[in-house]
């Protein structure tokens, strides 16, 4: 039959091939693969302010909408270093809260309103969950959300990057009359109707729909310093 | 003739699924809605065809010592070279895929026709055969999702099919239809229809 030498050789150049030709389709592919990605990030920027975009016009639609974008600290201080569309928040939600970068991105639509669009990142329960909240001027109300996942289960956790589910987050506010900081809040069971700080969680998804509130929580909060001073200007 | 048979004996005689009963693991997990259940069947389609051409094409010189290993490298290249691509060029169905398309490297359909068949015959029938296998798994797939997502959500590729008026009679959409267990009980029950029409399939 084959000897061991015949064996080890074989194998040998099999696993040398192999890693050859996969290592020549991931560079070849690299490029267009990070492309996409960067394009995704623009339609999910422009779909919290419900700018629907195709891959191939949302470039256009990012550089007409998004007239503004800069990245502040957890104290209201701009940082001019670094270009907010730059920032990784993977890397950001490591750090402490106060040494965050919190990138900011304005959109500014036809009738000249302003959306402030704030990037949120969390955990699901296979992984990693994200999204971007769109505030109106006041900084207080919803006007969008955006939020997408790894691995949640389909149509139980994954269900929360339905616009079912994500057009429930329009019109709630974030502060309450006393102006603090509630976030709103995803309720097992269903929120009341009237309740301007809470919606309704995903059954069969009860520890997405928690992660999803507790990102939000946490993502916006390290701005509050900074939306109570431009609150202050006004 | 002979050729057009491994093609079309896996929709029914040889089904992967319900004869074979190989490939179950993912009929479970990718079938609560039809358009993942229907990329995945293309995708396992593409890998165990061309899985079976490689390897029959290299079946007289693996040793029969290491032939799973060669075999495992074969197919973890190709779904390797399958997810790229997906990501590259149709991303956002690569993205509806997300961990699926990894899985098919543990479908057991793939190992089995390696094995059962490529190892033993020419690269243009272990061709056919793959496409055959992959169809035949696909069908069965695309049964179970259509019922799964149509009783269990309501919908169809994701759209609403059932009248608004049958949920205000009180219709419910069945929560257990999402949940696994669901599926193995559609599978068995497929596995009963077909064996009460092709009696030469029940065991003696």
């Amino acid at each position: 039959m084959f000897s061991n030498r015949y064996i080890l050789i074989y194998s040998t150049v099999m696993v040398i091939i192999v890693a050859v030709a996969l290592t020549f389709v991931a560079v070849l592919l690299k490029p267009a693969q990070l492309n996409n990605i960067r394009v995704e990030k623009m339609q999910n920027i422009l779909k919290s302010v419900h700018i629907e975009s195709t891959p191939k016009n949302a470039e256009e639609l990012y550089k007409k909408f998004i007239s503004e974008s800069f990245v502040i600290s957890t104290k209201g201080v701009l940082n001019n270093e670094i270009k907010a569309f730059d920032v990784d928040l993977y890397l950001e939600m490591k750090k402490k809260p106060e040494e965050r970068n919190l990138p900011v991105f304005v959109c500014t639509k036809d009738d000249a309103s302003r959306y402030f669009i704030i990037p949120v990142r969390g955990k699901g329960l296979w992984g990693p969950i994200w999204g971007y909240v769109s505030l109106k001027d006041d900084l207080n109300t919803i006007e969008g959300t955006m939020f997408d996942h790894k691995g949640e289960t389909p149509g139980l956790g994954a269900e929360i990057n339905t616009s079912v589910f994500q057009d429930q987050f329009i019109g709630k506010t974030i502060f309450d009359e006393k102006d603090n900081f509630v976030s709103v809040n995803v309720i097992k069971g269903g929120a009341k109707p009237d309740d301007i700080h809470c919606v309704d969680a995903i059954s069969g998804g009860t520890i997405t729909s928690k992660g999803l509130e507790d990102m939000i929580r946490e993502g916006i909060n390290p701005y509050v310093a900074y939306f109570k001073e431009q609150m202050k200007k006004k | 003739m002979k050729n057009l048979k491994l093609i079309t004996s896996p929709f029914n005689l040889n089904n992967p699924i319900t004869v074979q009963v190989l490939g179950i693991c993912s009929s479970l997990a990718v079938t609560v809605q039809l358009k993942p259940a229907i990329v995945m069947a293309l995708s396992v389609t593409v890998v165990t065809a061309f899985s079976n051409l490689i390897i029959s094409a290299l079946r007289n010189t693996i040793p029969s010592r290491i032939r799973i290993i060669v075999q495992l490298v074969v197919i973890a290249a190709l779904v390797i070279i399958v997810d790229q691509l997906l990501k590259a060029y149709v991303y956002d169905v690569s993205k509806k895929l997300s961990v699926f398309v990894g899985l098919i490297i543990t479908n057991c359909i793939l190992m089995g026709r390696l094995e059962a068949y490529a190892m033993a015959n020419k690269p243009w029938p272990s061709f056919l055969d793959g496409i055959g296998n992959g169809l035949g798994y696909g069908l069965i797939l695309v049964i179970i999702a259509f019922i799964r997502e149509l009783l269990g959500s309501g919908t169809l590729f994701g759209f609403h099919v059932i009248p608004q008026a049958f949920y205000n009679l009180g219709y419910l959409n069945n929560g257990m239809l999402i949940l696994p267990p669901m599926a193995l009980i559609l599978i068995g029950v497929i596995i009963w229809v077909q064996r009460s029409f092709n009696r030469s399939l029940i065991e003696k």
